[in-house]
Parts: structure tokens; sequence; C-alpha cells
């Protein structure tokens, strides 16, 4: 069976040109090694961008509104704003709100279940909205009780203590109970900024952070506040598709209805996502470039030499065509000196992606390659080389027998 | 002879169209590839000042949380609380001096056909014009008067002029920020550094600021606090001075220490106030303060993002597979002329004048891969500015030095992968493949 696949002929003569043959498996080496590393990173990016912020996105916007004069009265505008845009029809719901979820942009705390300096807390996001916050930003009261109108207390520009109740969401409060099913965190007290207890009043199902690179990107707080601020985020969700359309009228409409102030950053969610995710899918975009012109460029390096090669051999390859080698013996021959290059490329590029992984982790906190994707690549690159040789190797099996006795 | 050589090359190159292209392909992709990276990193990690980097100095004090560094491994916080700042510029120690914040407010022209706004603030000290060689198009900065009971006056950017004052000359007019009246006494012209470094603790690509009014404002006029910040512990207390007085950390502040002597004597004053402080209770934390210079500074901020710095070395292993696949195409080229080099080489030729013949042809498909590669090169930074989007535009832009490189890289490329081939291609005897003509 060994004599019938010609390795030892392949060897041979393959030892004659060493060169070219290291050439090949060199660049192979490489090529797997970038592309491995490439598809783990999109891979792990991709994964990153497919998280939800809970957030009805599609349907949903928001904006600011900043009053000066020394006659703007924050409180009241508020309340007229939320009267005026809960009223609009295509309008599901809209809350008055200090930070917009994964826009980057927000205020965390540090909550506890004990008191006690020495005690490590855990990050959360917080968000201050009234009893709308939950119809407004989509979310589900999975236990406990959404807030109600009477909750709601006055937030002073300066103020910074804590009104009683709060709501976090499930993630949260597994991470701060580990202990406790999540249902059963209803009624407990955290300890927020170190001793200011807070009792939890309800669990929702998920809200994000502001900050997408946050490892605390699931903890949310909801606290019952209206903020006495005179300048202030809306967020306004509508029904599928008058988003756009409620967007220009709101802005109109806001400004219209009180000239001292400035309606500024009107934006969707969606806009939102893309600009805060917009650095892995640029990554996510340049290493898809990278590995296709790479693949192509390794394949053509490919053809390159073993059509030179072929030309070379085509008195060899007229000999034993003349001897009665098949047409498909001669392709065979080809693809399997091809196979035994890749191998050799193979074997270093295993070694080489896994050191080049281990140096991603070492140096850029990236995460550890999972060991199927070797395999995968492997798969990849000898497709790659087989398909690139199969051109030559038609060619080659073309050649006349007759060109041997030709020549010599 | 190097014209000689030149025109064998260039009739050569004609011999095989394809294979040239092929090579001359390779090595624009593999030099534009490394080149957009490049240029990347060396804008991301320039020198914003070069000729005062080492005498500006950023001042970090650990004030954080006795249980828990700022960042691991004990990094001191990156910013200053409203206390620790203001204490170390009325100690004035050094030979210029500023302490920073962020904020934002409306500004309200008098003009009632323009509508009001709002601009980003950058709240400083006089010395802060000077430090960071501001360049002014009206007026000046304000005078350190001005400084501690803080005068009503601004500084504006070039923008804010064009759109308030149409790009008049406005020093002396009067600019409604904040709801107060403020006089104009500078107009800056376009001030683009990159990165920000006076202040990266928010994105160090972003543009200067629209305003810039005395530090001292942010008490005056409570002006909301806009950046990052961070708080180990909560205020005590209500209402803006428990802020003030807080541990929260919310101000930069940068020093000019042009010598090295005057650099110790400033660290050593900065553990005299720590040990001060400690007398009274805070600072609990082992004594870790820093003075870091404009490149440590940037460095430490981590400026160049990990993600710039992996495209970079992907870039590099691409040109080298660029130039692997080059040295292949090269070696099947030349071995199917060996009658040629047999030809010559019998009728005189030297082994080194063979060498320096495939040597230039080489060299050639590098120039013209690195021109090519050029092109490629300003395709790839718009690529990035398309896939980045507007706040890295800044960034991209080729200069003469990158221009440069680009050829000089891919000409070495080229030539390095030449090298073999050709010397392969010497080592032809002479007779050898005449015989079987």
């Amino acid at each position: 069976m060994t004599h019938n696949w010609e390795t030892g002929p392949i060897l041979r003569a393959m030892s004659r040109n060493k060169v070219g043959a290291l050439l090949i498996a060199l660049q192979i080496a490489i090529t797997m090694t970038i592309i491995i590393n490439a598809i783990f990173i999109i891979v792990e990016r991709s994964a990153l961008m497919g998280r939800e912020s809970g957030v009805d996105e599609a349907n949903t916007f928001y904006l600011t509104s900043t009053g000066f004069g020394s006659a703007f009265n924050a409180s009241s505008v508020i309340d007229e704003d939320l009267r005026r845009l809960r009223g609009t029809p295509g309008v599901v719901d809209a809350v008055q709100i200090n930070a917009i979820p994964i826009s980057g942009g927000g205020w965390s705390m540090s909550l506890k279940t004990e008191t006690g300096a020495d005690i490590d807390g855990i990050g959360t996001a917080n968000y201050f909205v009234d009893e709308h916050g939950v119809d407004a930003l989509d979310l589900q009261v999975i236990a406990g009780e959404n807030f109600t109108a009477s909750d709601v207390r006055l937030r002073g520009r300066n103020q910074s203590d804590w009104p009683p109740v709060a709501m976090i969401t499930r993630a949260l409060a597994e991470n701060l109970f580990p202990d406790t099913n999540y249902a059963d965190v209803v009624g407990k007290t955290v300890y927020i900024g170190n001793d200011e207890p807070v009792t939890v009043t309800g669990i929702i199902d998920k809200l994000q952070a502001p900050w997408i690179g946050w490892d605390r990107l699931e903890h949310a707080m909801l606290t019952p506040e209206k903020m006495d601020f005179s300048s202030t985020r809306y967020l306004i969700r509508t029904e599928p598709g008058q988003r756009d359309r409620l967007m220009a009228e709101v802005e109109t409409a806001l400004a219209d209805a009180y000239p001292n102030r400035i309606i500024r950053d009107v934006d969707t969610l969606t806009a939102t996502r893309e600009r805060s995710y917009r650095r892995h899918s640029a990554m996510i975009t340049i290493l898809t470039a990278v590995m296709v012109l790479l693949c192509t460029i390794t394949a053509l390096g490919i053809v390159g030499l073993t059509s030179f090669n072929v030309s070379r051999r085509r008195k060899q390859i007229g000999t034993r065509r003349a001897l009665g080698a098949t047409k498909p013996a001669i392709i065979r021959y080809f693809m399997l000196e091809n196979l035994m290059i890749c191998t050799l490329g193979i074997v270093l590029g295993s070694a080489l992606t896994v050191g080049l992984n281990m140096a991603l982790v070492q140096w850029f906190n990236q995460t550890a390659l999972d060991w199927f994707y070797i395999p995968a690549g492997i798969g990849v690159l000898i497709l790659i080389g087989q398909l690139a040789v199969l051109g030559p190797a038609l060619r080659a099996a073309q050649t006349p027998p007759a060109l041997a006795t030709r020549t010599v | 002879m190097f014209a000689y050589y030149l025109r064998l090359a260039t009739k050569s190159i004609r011999r095989n169209p394809y294979l040239s292209l092929l090579m001359m392909l390779a090595i624009a992709l593999g030099i534009g590839a490394c080149m957009t990276t490049i240029t990347v990193n060396y804008i991301m990690s320039s020198n914003p000042i070069p000729h005062k980097s080492d005498d500006l100095y950023y001042v970090q004090l650990d004030s954080w949380d006795p249980y828990s560094p700022f960042r691991e491994p004990n990094e001191p916080p990156d910013q200053l609380t409203w206390r620790d700042a203001t204490n170390l510029m009325e100690a004035k120690r050094a030979h210029r001096q500023t302490a920073m914040a962020t904020s934002g407010a409306v500004v309200e022209p008098a003009d009632q056909d323009i509508n009001p706004f709002m601009a980003s603030l950058r709240l400083n000290f006089s010395d802060f014009f000077p430090m960071f060689d501001t360049p002014f198009l009206y007026g000046s900065g304000w005078g350190s008067e001005d400084d501690n009971d803080p005068a009503y006056v601004v500084v504006i950017s070039k923008d804010v002029n064009d759109r308030v004052f149409g790009g008049e000359n406005s020093v002396g007019r009067t600019l409604t920020v904040a709801g107060k009246p403020f006089r104009v006494v500078g107009v800056l012209d376009t001030w683009i550094v990159v990165p920000r470094f006076y202040d990266v603790t928010t994105n160090a690509f972003q543009d200067t600021a629209d305003i810039f009014m005395p530090f001292y404002m942010k008490r005056e006029l409570e002006l909301p606090n806009s950046g990052n910040t961070n708080c180990w512990k909560s205020p005590e207390g209500e209402g803006f001075t428990a802020f003030l007085q807080s541990e929260c950390i919310n101000f930069q502040m940068w020093v000019e220490l042009p010598s090295d002597g005057e650099r110790a004597a400033y660290l050593d004053f900065m553990n005299s106030y720590v040990e001060q402080q400690k007398a009274l209770g805070r600072f609990e934390r082992p004594l870790n303060n820093r003075l870091s210079d404009v490149m440590t500074w940037l460095e430490n901020q981590q400026v160049v993002a990990d993600d710039a710095q992996i495209m970079l070395w992907v870039a590099l292993l691409f040109l080298l597979v660029c130039i692997l696949n080059t040295i292949g195409l090269l070696l099947s080229k030349f071995s199917q002329r060996s009658s040629d080099v047999a030809l010559r080489r019998a009728i005189g030729a030297s082994r080194s004048a063979i060498f320096a013949q495939y040597l230039t042809e080489t060299a050639l498909i590098g120039v013209a891969g690195g021109i090519a590669g050029l092109g490629l090169t300003l395709l790839g930074l718009e690529g990035i500015k398309l896939l980045y989007g507007d706040f890295v535009s800044n960034l991209v832009a080729l200069d003469i030095p990158l221009v440069i490189a680009a050829i000089l890289l891919s000409v070495l490329a080229s030539m390095l992968a030449g090298c073999y081939p050709a010397w392969r291609a010497t080592l032809i005897a002479p007779a050898s493949q005449l015989k079987t003509q």
C-alpha cells in the first residue's frame, strides 16, 4: 500500500528542493498561527457583542434636556415633560433617568451585605427612575414589587444619601447572596456606600450597567428617585416602527414647550450599542480581512511554487506517463506532496499558535485558546493547500507521454 | 552598470508579468497592513509636546481606601481630591503648576439669533497656558492674580469664537456662561494635541475644551463634575462643600520642574505633605506618591490600545508571510532563467555581477510594491477611520517620515526576500545549462 502512495519518491524529490518545501511549510505555519488566533479573537468579540442589555433596544431613544436661566424650575419642567412624553401617541412609556445602559457613562456604588470597613463590597451600576422605569426599560419584575408613586423621592443636585428601597437585577442578587434563591432576596437589607441600609423590594430579570467592559456588567440597582437637576435625561420607549418619527417630533415638542433650555444628544439605543461596541466590531472586520488576504496569499504562493515544480518536472512526468502512470496517479502525486508539506507546516504551526496565544494571554489579557480551534484550523489549512494545488496538478496530468521521448 | 541592471530587471519583469505582479501585490499587501498599523501605533504613542515632555510631571497621591489599592498592583489613584489639589496649589512649590478639572455649562450668546449651546469647560490655573504652550489667536491667558479669588474671565476655543463672535477678535467682550457674564481674555487658535496628554483620564483622543476658566470657579459656581468621579468613601454630609471636602477624586494636576533637583525636591514636598495629612487621620495607605513625566504617564495610562498593538503584531506576521511567499516565487522565477545566468557567466560575468543584477530586480519589485503599499496604507487608514468613527480622525494621517519608512521597509523586505534566490542563481555553473540547449 505504501508503495502505491509513492511517499518514498515524493520525499526523495522534495529533498532535492528542500527550500521550496520549507518555504511553503513556514507560510502555512504562520498563516495557521494567525488565522486560529484571529478566529478565536473574533469568536470572543462576537460573544461580547451578542450580550443583551435587557432594554427594548430597537424601540428606545433618549435625550438630554439642559435648562438655563434663573427662572428655570427643574422640578416642574420635568413633571410637565414626563406628562407630555407619556401622553404622546406611539410612546409606550418614558422615564427620567440618570444614565443610559451600555452608553459608557453612569453612576456606580458598592454594596455590602454587612456593615464594616474591612468587608469587601460588590459594585453595581445605579439607575434613578420612578415607577415607570420598569415599563420604559422593558424590565420584568420576577420577584417582589415594582415601585409605587409614593416610593419616589426628590433627589437634590448634591444630595448623596439613598432612598430606603431599591430593586436589583437577578445577577446582582445572586452575587450578593450566593446561598439564597434570588426570590428570597426580596425583603433583605443591603448597605450602600459602607453603612447606609437599603431594603430590596424587587428583583428584575436583566439590566446591564453603562460600561460594557466592566466585569460587573450585569449588576444594576434601581432606586425610586426624581432628580431635581437642571440638566437631565429622558429615556423613551416607543411602539415598534415609531421610534425615528417620534425622535424628531419629541425633540421639537420639548424645545417648543420651554424655550429656556437646550435639547441635545438625542440618540437611539441602537446607535449607542454600535458606538460602545465599535472597537470590537472594527477588530472583527480587520481580523477577517487579514485572514482572507492571508489565505489568498498563501494559496497563491502554493499555486506559484507548484506550477514551477510542475514545469520543472515536465520531462519526469512525461516519462512516468509513458511508463504507464495514469492521470489520477499524477494528480495524486502532487496532492500528496502538498499534504506532506502541509503536515510539516501544521506541526510547526500548532506550536506557534499555542505560543502566540500564550503571548496574547500574557501581554494583552486575552483568554487561553480552546483546544478545538487547532484541529479546526488544521482542517482549513489542509483544504486551502489541496485546493491550491489542484490546478497545477491537473495541468501536470495533461502532460503528454510523448514529451518524454521527444526531448531525451 | 546599475542602469544596465535596471534595464535587465525591467525586461525580466516584463517577461513574467503575472508572477512579477503577484510578487508586487504580496509586498504591497504586507506593507499596506504593516504601515496602517504602524501609523496608528506611532501616532497613539507619539510625543505630543517633545520639547518639554521631560519637564512636565503628573502628580499622583495615594489617598485611596486603606484596604484596597486604586488599581492592582498598588497603583495610586489617577486623580486627586479637591482638598489635595488645592492644598498643593496653595503651596506653590513648583516652577509652574496647575490643577485641573472638567465640567460643562450652557453658553448664552448675546446675539439672539445664535442658539444657546452646551460647552465643555476646563477649569485650570493661569500657568496652564504657558505650561502646555497653548497657541493664542487673540489675547492671552489670564494672570495669576485672577486665580485665587477667581475673576470672571475665560479663554475660548476658535470654534466657540467663530460660533459666537463670527471669528472676530473678541478679547474684552462679554460671554454668558453658566448664567454669569464672563470677560473674554483670550482666543485659542486650532489646538490639536494627539494624544491629549494633559488629560487622559477620559478619551485621550478627544478634542480640547470649548472654554477655559479659573479653577476656583468650580466652587464659586458649584459647577458639575465631568469626567470620572471615583470615591472609595461617600462624602460626609450634604451639599457641594461636602463633595469638595470628600475623598472623591475628580481633579488632575501637572507641575513643571525643569531640573532633576527640583523634581527630587517636589517629590520630597509631596511626601511630607502626605505625612502631614496622615497626622490628620487621612492617607492610611503606605506612602505611594508619584511624579510621572509626560511619556511615562501616557504609558502608565496605556494610551496605546491593546487592540492596536495586537493588530501591529498580526500585521508584522502578515508581512513575514508575504516575504516568504516572495522568496518562493523569486526562487522559481530565477531558476526558470538559469540558462540566462549560465550564458552570462560563460561570457564573463562575475558571480557578484549576477547577484547585483538579481538584487536590483527584486529592489525594483520592492519599490513598486512599496508605492502600491502606500496607496493601500492610505486606503487602510481610511478604513480605520470608517470603522472606528470620528474620534480617531486626529489619529490617522501619514507624515513624511512614515512615507519614507514605508518605502524603505518595502525595499528592505523585498531585498531580504531576494538575497537567497539571487545567491542561488550565482551558484549556477557557467556551462551546465548551455549543454541542454
